[in-house]
């Protein structure tokens, strides 16, 4: 086979060719086979996007590839994957022997995953975790290995190389940490480089320069990449060459180009029409809803329908009024209990919703979005400032009252598994806020308005008999929007409620939560990180950084003519799934900075300025904007 | 480090008043020791109060307590009411003794049930994971004056190879010191397989992998560290229950230390003995958990920069 391929290509061949590839778990009756019958090329010094959605054999793909996959209970039934080092030289690693195999694992080829605040040893240094393999395939000793670590960790980007040799994984932040995978991975200068989204757990500009390292030192150092991802924007970015995975198959394989302008297999249409893209509500003042492209027996189908959402009525007063709401947490205390820090979460917010509407509270990881949120849901008690519904102040509510406004108030978290009861079925579960609430107390009528509820949301009347581990993602995540609306809330606050979901089912989801606001009227806090969405579903955008609002304003104004550095920096670091674009040269450096602060060293709050009716934006200082 | 050390060491004095408090208020919950001492009846009220007199029991209660705090940090725990030898020099006699079996039978486990636990979690599901739980729970149900019999039984009796009791050079040493590893290691190796698993579950065990290393290295270089936290904070744990297997087991093969010490301090109504060896035992437990704490620092970084 592997002299067949030898002669296919005498010239310019592949660094890595994956033929008729299957992995299997499990044995027997319990077999499953995660990947079938995959085959590609990679070349040297290219990059190779495996795309596709959760369960789609991507990421087993990747850990097969070094036959990693033997440590996770995954079996190589058929195919082979040769590797060729060097020039004349080929080799199976399907079959190769272990010690061959460890030599090439970490030196030819080198791995990084996902998530970055997991895939360092905790109790290590850094320095020590890169020299280890440097000592292992170049024999190195200590000191050798590590001034070449320092080196690694300076050719990533990273400030203070030296101090950063002693520290360990937890005292850096999740993109240092990432870096100093990258930094990790290409201490033996290997030829192809495995990365398993990489930056998904990342934040959007961290991402940005994320992408930029590896595609610099790809350039600089020759490495051939294949980059797995579910991002058509990352993909958009990064790939020469495409293979789709669709259910443990490739379904389509093309160059970048062509699989953005013109996909072949149903499933890659399907996928690419699911995907929000960043400008494509440009010019347009309201949120529309489009239909969404699903796969059924094969074959592409249109569901749902356009409609342009005008739900917003700005005539009634704000059904919510936050003003300058502040929270701060204790942490760090001396020995004697005295609070020495504060983590700053919110400063001095204030914005207010209005019936019908949807705003969308944007920024990244500890900007205090999430906070927010908790605040009006009455999990975390303000530090100060007034928060009103409905025209009555929170804070003088009394407890009756304050239990009624949990009731028109309704949360729908981000990971639709970890909050729904695995020991209840979901008519329970969605039962429960109108036990709670008292607002029907016949049974029977409470299981038809359970009934009905599901309907709703797009699952059937029998699925309330079912427990959650028999859903989907998406399905849980319908499941816990019932729940939302099963005590007729007025207000949904919806937390990264869509990020954890597959592209194709967070298109159905968003067009779910519009089409509710439709029919009943309801008003969103959409509390989120990824514009591309936000675009999409909001009436008006506030974007956060550091605890405080920076900017403020209608979709179209924020979107279209953004005026804080900050929100410039964001939309500009999201990657565009079009590959035609100009590949800008972002500027995009600098950690996000912490908001946890001295107690006494009072946070500068930003004062605000309407920049035209309606667009409120921080002012910055003169050399902050500069750097920016 | 430093301040993570001297908040745990003030901790660890806190516990040792509380301790010591309990300890001496207890006995005196148990009745008028000059009536125990003498039992009742047979004796005047004049010889109680002489006797009280004598042994100091009628001071005030605080004073009594200080006076014993004191006789702790000097190291006098008075003298025993049988034969009047000095507490401290019966103690003395007797730690080493109970030390050694303890510090040998927990080192025995550990070497035993750390390679017993990865293997076990290395292999999930199959044969030799299977083993080791059967074995574990085999040596889980054994009462350990059961076991400690049948040992005697086996290797004294039948094969006459080990001598029955008593503290005669090293081979007297290897039935007591097994009992205790057996019934040590029937938990730890639950423990460590359960840490194992935990562990090699994560990104950075598969990150190690792909970096070539061996399994081994894999598995005692990066995996065990991680697992150490859990093992260490059990062991800790577990000392209080090993002292309090050690009385049984001492008392089996008649093997002169704390326990024996204890026990018979107990049956003689030895106030002072009984005072002194509770108490030595009892800063022997806070002092292995203040280094358990330590071990946590100078095993987890995490922990250490708090």
């Amino acid at each position: 086979m592997s002299d067949h391929i030898a002669k296919l290509a005498p010239v310019g061949e592949p660094l890595l060719s994956v033929r008729s590839l299957s992995v299997e778990f499990g044995r027997g009756e319990g077999a499953f086979r995660a990947v079938k019958n995959i085959s590609f090329d990679v070349q040297p010094g290219k990059t190779l996007a495996v795309v596709g959605e959760s369960g789609s054999g991507k990421s087993v793909t990747s850990l097969a590839i070094m036959r990693l996959t033997d440590y996770t209970g995954g079996r190589i039934t058929t195919g082979e994957v040769i590797f060729r080092p060097s020039k004349g030289e080929t080799l199976d690693l399907v079959t190769a022997p272990d010690n061959r195999l460890r030599a090439i694992r970490g030196n030819d080829i080198a791995m990084i995953f996902q998530e970055p605040m997991t895939s360092l040893n905790p109790v290590f240094t850094i320095g020590n975790q890169i020299a280890e393999t440097l000592t292992l395939h170049e024999g190195l000793n200590a000191r050798d290995a590590l001034s070449r670590a320092k080196a690694l960790l300076q050719k990533v980007r990273l400030p203070d190389a030296a101090t950063l040799l002693d520290r360990y994984p937890h005292q850096l932040s999740g993109g240092m940490r990432q870096r100093v995978m990258i930094a990790m991975a290409l201490a033996c200068n290997p030829k192809l480089l495995i990365a398993d989204e990489p930056t998904t757990a990342l934040d959007v500009t961290i991402q940005a320069q994320i992408l930029n390292i590896i595609r610099d030192l790809q350039q600089e150092m020759g490495t051939a990449v294949i980059f797995i991802t579910h991002d058509m924007g990352v993909v958009a970015e990064m790939a020469d060459d495409v293979v789709v995975m669709w259910k443990g198959e490739k379904v389509e394989e093309a160059p970048v180009r062509q699989i953005f302008a013109a996909p072949e297999h149903p499933y890659t249409r399907a996928l690419l029409s699911a995907v929000p893209r960043l400008g494509s509500m440009t010019g347009q003042p309201l949120p529309k809803r489009t239909p969404v492209m699903v796969i059924e027996d094969g074959a592409p189908k249109q569901i749902g329908d356009t409609h342009i959402q005008d739900t917003a009525d700005y005539t009634r007063p704000p059904i919510l009024e936050v003003e300058k709401l502040t929270t701060r947490f204790d942490v760090g205390k001396t020995f004697f209990g005295r609070v020495t820090h504060k983590v700053h979460a919110v400063e001095e917010v204030s914005f207010e919703i209005f019936p019908g509407e949807t705003l969308a509270l944007v920024g990244e990881s500890g900007s205090g979005k999430s906070t927010i949120g908790r605040t009006l849901q009455q999990l975390i008690e303000p530090t100060s400032g007034t928060v009103r519904f409905n025209g009555r102040d929170m804070g003088s509510m009394n407890p009756a009252d304050r239990r009624k406004l949990k009731q028109e108030i309704q949360y729908i978290f981000q990971d639709p598994f970890a909050s729904l009861d695995p020991r209840h079925t979901i008519g329970f579960s969605i039962a429960e806020p109108i036990v709670v609430h008292s607002l029907l107390d016949d049974r029977k009528a409470i299981d038809r308005r359970v009934q009905e509820l599901l309907e709703q949301v797009g699952l059937l009347p029998q699925h309330a008999k079912r427990y959650p581990h028999e859903f989907s993602g998406g399905q849980r995540q319908r499941v816990c929007i019932a729940r939302a609306l099963a005590s007729n809330p007025k207000l949904i606050i919806a937390d990264e409620s869509v990020s954890a979901l597959d592209v194709s089912i967070q298109a159905q989801i968003v067009n779910l939560l519009m089409e509710l606001q439709q029919q009943k009227q309801l008003s969103y806090l959409f509390i989120t990180h990824d514009m591309a969405v936000v675009e999409k579903i909001s009436h008006r955008v506030a974007v956060m950084y550091l605890g405080q609002i920076v900017e403020i304003g209608t979709r179209q104004a924020v979107f279209e003519n953004p005026q804080h550095s900050y929100t410039r920096k964001l939309l500009a670091a999201v990657p565009i799934a079009d590959p035609a674009r100009e590949r800008a040269k972002r500027l995009i450096e600098g950690e996000i900075p912490s908001a946890v602060r001295a107690v006494g060293q009072e946070p500068l709050v930003h004062r605000i300025r309407e920049v035209e009716p309606g667009h409120w934006v921080a002012i910055e200082a003169e050399a902050l904007r500069g750097a920016a | 480090m430093a301040g993570f050390i001297l908040k745990r060491l003030l901790q660890a004095i806190f516990v040792v008043l509380v301790v010591t408090l309990i300890v001496a208020f207890a006995i005196r919950l148990s009745g008028d020791p000059a009536i125990m001492l003498t039992g009742a009846g047979s004796i005047t009220e004049q010889d109680l109060q002489n006797i009280r007199n004598a042994l100091g029991l009628n001071r005030p209660f605080l004073v009594q307590y200080l006076g014993f705090l004191h006789g702790i940090v000097v190291g006098d725990f008075g003298r025993s009411f049988m034969g009047g030898t000095p507490v401290s020099a019966l103690i003395a006699k007797a730690l080493p003794a109970t030390l050694l079996l303890a510090f040998t039978s927990l080192i025995a486990s550990i070497l035993l049930s750390v390679p017993l636990g990865i293997l076990a979690a290395v292999n999930r599901g199959r044969w030799p994971d299977q083993l080791v739980r059967i074995l574990s729970l085999v040596g889980l149900s054994f009462p350990n004056f059961w076991l400690a019999i049948m040992l005697v039984l086996f290797f004294s009796i039948q094969l006459g190879v080990l001598p029955p009791s008593g503290m005669e050079g090293p081979a007297s040493f290897v039935m007591p010191a097994l009992t205790m590893a057996i019934i040590l290691t029937a938990t730890n190796v639950r423990l460590v397989r359960t840490a194992m698993l935990e562990t090699l579950s994560q990104q950075y065990i598969m990150v190690a992998r792909s970096k070539g290393l061996k399994d081994w290295v894999v598995l005692y270089k990066h995996a065990l560290r991680n697992s150490a936290i859990p093992l260490v904070t059990y062991i800790g744990l577990q000392f209080g229950g090993l002292i309090g297997s050690i009385v049984i087991v001492e008392r089996v093969f008649n093997w002169p230390g704390m326990g024996t010490l204890a026990f018979d301090a107990i049956s003689g109504r030895d106030y002072p003995v009984l005072q002194g060896t509770i108490t030595v035992l009892a800063l022997f437990i806070v002092l292995i958990n203040l280094l358990v704490d330590i071990a946590y620092g100078l095993i987890d970084p995490r922990i250490r920069t708090e």
